[in-house]
């Protein structure tokens, strides 16, 4: 039954992915790429890798679809005929996929039970983590203790590309923008609440308008839970961050993304990304002056358990701000960039 | 043979809500019109939804799962109809009529 599941699921996936490689709609390309994640999320699910699901589902299917379609704003929505046939192109990812798969064969058959991993490295996960580490949840131990070194990179990486695509795109138009809400704050904004201001963007949505903010802090506080039930289910930085992100783009698609800029100002951000990240980095160097090794959560405390506890929780609250912020920053810089509401 | 009665009705949800789901899938391909369409996936979000979701809650009885189901069901009719509306809506602001209408019946 799982093998008739996975067929179907991995046939899909070829489908979808042929049809973006063919289609020269961007807009469809941007649907399918979300459909693409959502049915690796549902592998994931038949893998039992909850964890991973819940990321590639707020991620691929969710972020990433409302990036890139804010990124379409700024290009054309059909895709460019190349100019001459990319055939040394073809022939390079042929060569390397050939590769590739001449290299998958001296692995271990798919949860071959003899493997390496499984009679070590999964081993010791699964039976010393409660000891050594604490939470209930594998994932995040692995991801938050033994693997802290790689999560701290996974956190930079996303950090760097916070960065990289403001300093390509920048916010252009901030000295015009900065003068619009100095004078916004000074004369409208005391008397008036926002939302029956002169010019409400999508004042015709009202269904849209009130729904959109009944659900905002529901969507803030299942992003909270995420973050802080991380050690008990799946859950985590990554995700919260992802999903506490939302909420706010969720506000600048239904108001403005001026009028999300006036709650969560750009500024303000930046200085979250930097936090978020050095949190991350002072918790390591914090147990370095206490004697321990970098990340090594267990001096942190009186007892090592708690140490991990505490350990865990603060790098997880640290990877969710900076992904919060940076993901923000992005969507900021995407969408002022086209000037207008995305 | 001995079948539980929540066995029979769980089936007969799920039954019935897949073929509503792929009634709604064969609509939005077959449909003539965008509101039409619209209406074959608003078939799907809400009575497929729910039916399927039901017999999920049928099967796991009282416990924290149901609740969770239930929550989701609950978003599920939020979200769904409102961004039916909102595209139906940004629709008819873009120009689009529906075909019934319409003077030409194309």
């Amino acid at each position: 039954m799982e093998a008739a599941v996975d067929i179907v699921l991995l046939s899909l996936l070829c489908v979808t992915v042929i049809v973006i490689v063919y289609i020269r709609k961007l807009f469809c390309a941007i649907m399918l790429l979300g459909i693409f994640s959502l049915i690796s999320a549902s592998l994931f699910i038949t893998m039992d890798a909850v964890d991973v699901a819940f990321t590639e589902a707020a991620v691929g299917t969710g972020i990433s679809s409302i990036l890139l379609l804010s990124a379409l704003s700024l290009t054309h929505t059909r895709e460019r005929r190349p100019a001459h046939q990319p055939y040394v192109a073809l022939m390079v990812v042929a060569v390397t996929g050939a590769v590739l798969v001449y290299g998958t064969m001296d692995l271990p058959a798919f949860g071959d039970p003899d493997s390496a991993i499984h009679r070590h490295m999964a081993v010791r996960f699964i039976v010393d983590s409660p000891q050594e580490v604490g939470p209930p949840n594998v994932v995040t131990s692995v991801l938050a203790s033994y693997r802290g070194y790689d999560t701290l990179g996974e956190t930079t990486v996303i950090f760097t590309a916070g960065i990289a695509l403001v300093a390509l795109l920048g916010f252009n138009r901030r000295k015009e923008f900065k003068v619009r809400l100095s004078g916004a704050q000074i004369t409208s904004v005391p008397e008036v609440p926002l939302s029956s201001a002169p010019k409400v963007p999508n004042a015709d949505y009202l269904v849209l308008r009130i729904v959109g903010k009944m659900f905002i802090p529901l969507i803030m506080l299942f992003a909270l839970y995420v973050q802080f039930h991380g050690d008990y289910g799946p859950g985590g930085g990554f995700q919260a961050g992802v999903i506490f992100a939302s909420a706010i783009m969720l506000y600048a698609m239904i108001f403005n993304v001026e009028t999300a800029m006036r709650v969560v100002t750009p500024t303000a951000l930046r200085l979250l990304a930097v936090l978020g990240l050095l949190l991350y980095g002072g918790v390591g160097v914090l147990c370095m002056l206490l004697g321990g090794n970098f990340l090594d959560y267990n001096v942190l405390a009186h007892a090592p358990l708690h140490g991990q506890h505490l350990g865990i929780f603060l790098i997880e609250l640290g990877v969710g701000i900076t992904v919060f912020a940076i993901m923000v920053t992005m969507f900021y810089a995407l969408g002022n960039r086209s000037g207008r509401s995305v | 043979m001995d079948f539980d009665l929540l066995d029979i009705l769980t089936a007969l949800f799920l039954t019935v809500g897949c073929f509503l789901g792929i009634s709604g899938g064969v609509g939005l391909y077959r449909l003539p019109d965008f509101f039409s369409r619209q209406h074959a996936t608003g078939v799907t979000d809400s009575a497929c939804s729910f039916l399927i979701l039901f017999a999920l809650i049928l099967q796991s009885g009282f416990t924290l799962v149901s609740v969770k189901l239930c929550f989701i069901f609950f978003f599920l009719v939020i979200t769904s109809t409102t961004a039916t509306h909102a595209l139906a809506k940004s629709a008819l602001h873009k120009g689009i009529t529906p075909i019934l209408g319409r003077e030409d019946k194309r």
